[in-house]
């Protein structure tokens, strides 16, 4: 091993452990999407609601503006003392930290719609639901998809933190390294796999956002 | 359902007011009935409330007070989500769904009224051919057409379901001019062909005269003149309207609505068939003429005499009746000036004889009130102001009231 440079034993530790990383790249996926998709489901009906209750959007974008600035590893921390160890604070964090980029999201691509074609809508005689659901969600989508990858992007990086409250995932695997003497090959071993998760998340979904982009005027 | 109906008020407004939160008032005492079949303009500068009038039919605006009618029926009572489906709706910028098809576009009131499918398919290929687009334009974007086709795309939306009126907010007005001249005659088309109620907001006074069959002429949230585009030309209530309308307009209008009292001379010279001769030339040469009208006791027109047969004939006879000429070029007083100008001028006479429905003899239409009015409509009103104002002045009681 020790003749070995990093780069060898990086390839060797992943030969040799490489389902013990994927599970765990499974696992930290896991952990993200989860905090995540409770955050959408959570975190888009209150965009949808501020957008058609203006008043209210800067109080509910404020709070969670406020959830942003606290340090992943303090929001960590304090939600580990009502929760315990385990991957549930870890969820939680991710989902606090999601709800800010998918409630803002949310709302800013609601009350972008062209207020001609929500009046166009209305006046066709289209109830406030089949404006929601026909006109303003679809034509906001993609940008409430922008928020969703935003949010993943950075749960992926929560979750690895989420090592130290014990959740496992690839930052078991980084922190591993860190207490190893000469643990450089299993940091990377932790630490690519999880850019790589982040990098190919982006993708998708920037992708899948682009799909859903409503045509653009010609004019 | 739709055009077999006999004509009859669709819309009727009744004393309604709106005013905005913060007392701003909007439209005030708008009384205004709109029959089945009107084209009607509603045109102002803006702020004059004329886009709010038009909002308060759908009920896009609820009106603060007084009672608005659709076919009998007070609006106010009404699911405002029925109402606008029976009601087609066109917007200035279009207001096409961007996410979708042009046949999902053109039906979506179908779908919303839940047509079957097919029936839904046969309207939009339908409509789509009234407006010259191929067919298989259905499946494309509204951002692969251009601003004219996709307002098209937006005029038969609003005819999808079968809707008796339509609402249009400036649909034109963001087009290029080659463009809205074809999209006003492709809707005034429509509106004959299929017998549709049109209630139409522009601030283009050509568009509205072009297009409306009664004008509604608002400023300030009132409505200061409602007449038809004739009736408006002629008769322009106010100096408002008569701002609004243009003055150049106006005058170039005249020759189309002017008609021949409206510019004549009253009082022509005349004398009654007994008369003798000694007599007609004294009366000429008082007023200093060379043709002399000849009226019976009645004032009906008998005929002329001229100068020239009265020396000729002086010595053999004694009465005007005997020289009298009988074959005379003569104009009805309520004939279109555009109507009659051609052949009075054609005919090279110095004036012309201008009678009622009676054929009494009302006055007379000299050559040169006719090339002042020519000169106007060419060199409009500041060439000469003195020509044209007595013409005008003479309006209201010549063309006006003695018509009738």
């Amino acid at each position: 091993m020790a003749n070995m440079n990093t780069w060898q034993q990086f390839f060797y530790y992943m030969t040799t452990n490489g389902s013990y990383v994927l599970s765990q790249f499974t696992r930290h996926f896991l952990i993200s999407i989860y905090g995540v998709l409770i955050a959408a489901v959570i975190g888009i009906p209150i965009g949808l609601f501020i957008a058609r209750n203006r008043k209210l959007s800067s109080t509910i974008i404020g709070i969670a503006n406020v959830i942003q600035t606290i340090p992943s590893l303090a929001m960590l921390s304090i939600i580990m003392l009502g929760l315990g160890l385990g991957v549930n604070t870890v969820i939680v964090t991710v989902f606090l930290y999601s709800l800010l980029p998918i409630i803002k999201n949310t709302y800013t691509g609601m009350v972008s719609v062209d207020p001609t074609v929500i009046d166009s809508a209305k006046g066709m005689g289209m109830t406030s639901f089949q404006r929601l659901y026909m006109v303003e969600v679809p034509l906001s989508m993609s940008v409430i998809m922008a928020g969703i990858r935003n949010a993943l992007v950075v749960a992926i990086g929560i979750t690895a933190i989420g090592a130290f409250v014990g959740a496992g995932g690839l930052g078991d695997i980084i922190i591993r390294g860190t207490n190893a003497t000469n643990g450089g090959a299993i940091i990377l071993a932790g630490a690519l796999p999880t850019a790589l998760m982040a990098i190919i998340a982006d993708l998708v979904l920037g992708f899948v956002q682009r799909r859903l982009e409503p045509k653009e005027s010609s004019h | 359902m739709t055009t077999e109906q006999k004509p009859g008020p669709i819309v009727q407004y009744q004393d309604v007011n709106k005013v905005y939160r913060g007392g701003n008032v909007a439209v005030e005492h708008i009384t205004l009935t709109i029959d089945q079949g009107d084209f009607v303009c509603l045109i102002g500068t803006s702020g004059s409330g004329k886009t709010t009038t038009m909002r308060m039919i759908n009920r896009m605006l609820e009106p603060t007070g007084g009672t608005i009618l659709f076919k009998g029926q007070d609006i106010h009572k009404q699911d405002p989500v029925a109402l606008r489906r029976h009601i087609g709706y066109v917007i200035q910028n279009i207001g096409l769904m961007p996410h979708m098809t042009l046949y999902e576009n053109i039906t979506l009131v179908p779908k919303l009224l839940k047509w079957p499918e097919e029936k839904r398919r046969a309207k939009a290929e339908e409509l789509i051919k009234m407006v010259d687009l191929p067919v298989d334009y259905l499946d494309r974007y509204p951002a692969e057409l251009s601003g004219g086709q996709q307002q098209r795309i937006g005029v038969i939306r609003a005819l999808a379901a079968n809707q008796d009126l339509i609402l249009m907010d400036e649909p034109f007005g963001a087009l290029d001019p080659i463009t809205r001249e074809s999209l006003q005659d492709l809707v005034k088309n429509l509106q004959q062909k299929l017998g549709k109620t049109v209630v139409f907001v522009t601030h283009d006074m050509d568009e509205a005269l072009k297009l409306a069959t009664k004008i509604v002429v608002m400023d300030g949230g009132h409505i200061i003149q409602t007449a038809t585009p004739t009736e408006l030309l002629q008769h322009p209530a106010t100096p408002f309207v008569r701002e609004l309308i243009g003055e150049e307009r106006l005058i170039q209008a005249r020759a189309d609505v002017t008609t021949v009292g409206a510019i004549m001379l009253k009082n022509p010279v005349s004398i009654t068939p007994g008369k003798s001769l000694v007599e007609a030339i004294q009366l000429m040469r008082d007023r200093r003429v060379d043709t002399l009208l000849v009226v019976d006791d009645n004032g009906y027109l008998k005929g002329f005499i001229d100068i020239e047969s009265l020396t000729r004939q002086y010595a053999k006879s004694t009465a005007v009746a005997d020289i009298m000429q009988k074959k005379l070029f003569y104009v009805q007083e309520s004939a279109l000036l555009r109507d009659s100008v051609d052949r009075i001028l054609k005919r090279g006479l110095k004036y012309v004889p201008v009678v009622d429905q009676d054929n009494k003899l009302k006055g007379i239409v000299t050559r040169a009130a006719l090339v002042d009015m020519v000169y106007d409509t060419i060199w409009g009103d500041n060439a000469d102001h003195d020509a044209q104002a007595p013409a005008t002045d003479a309006e209201p009681q010549a063309g006006g009231d003695q018509n009738g």
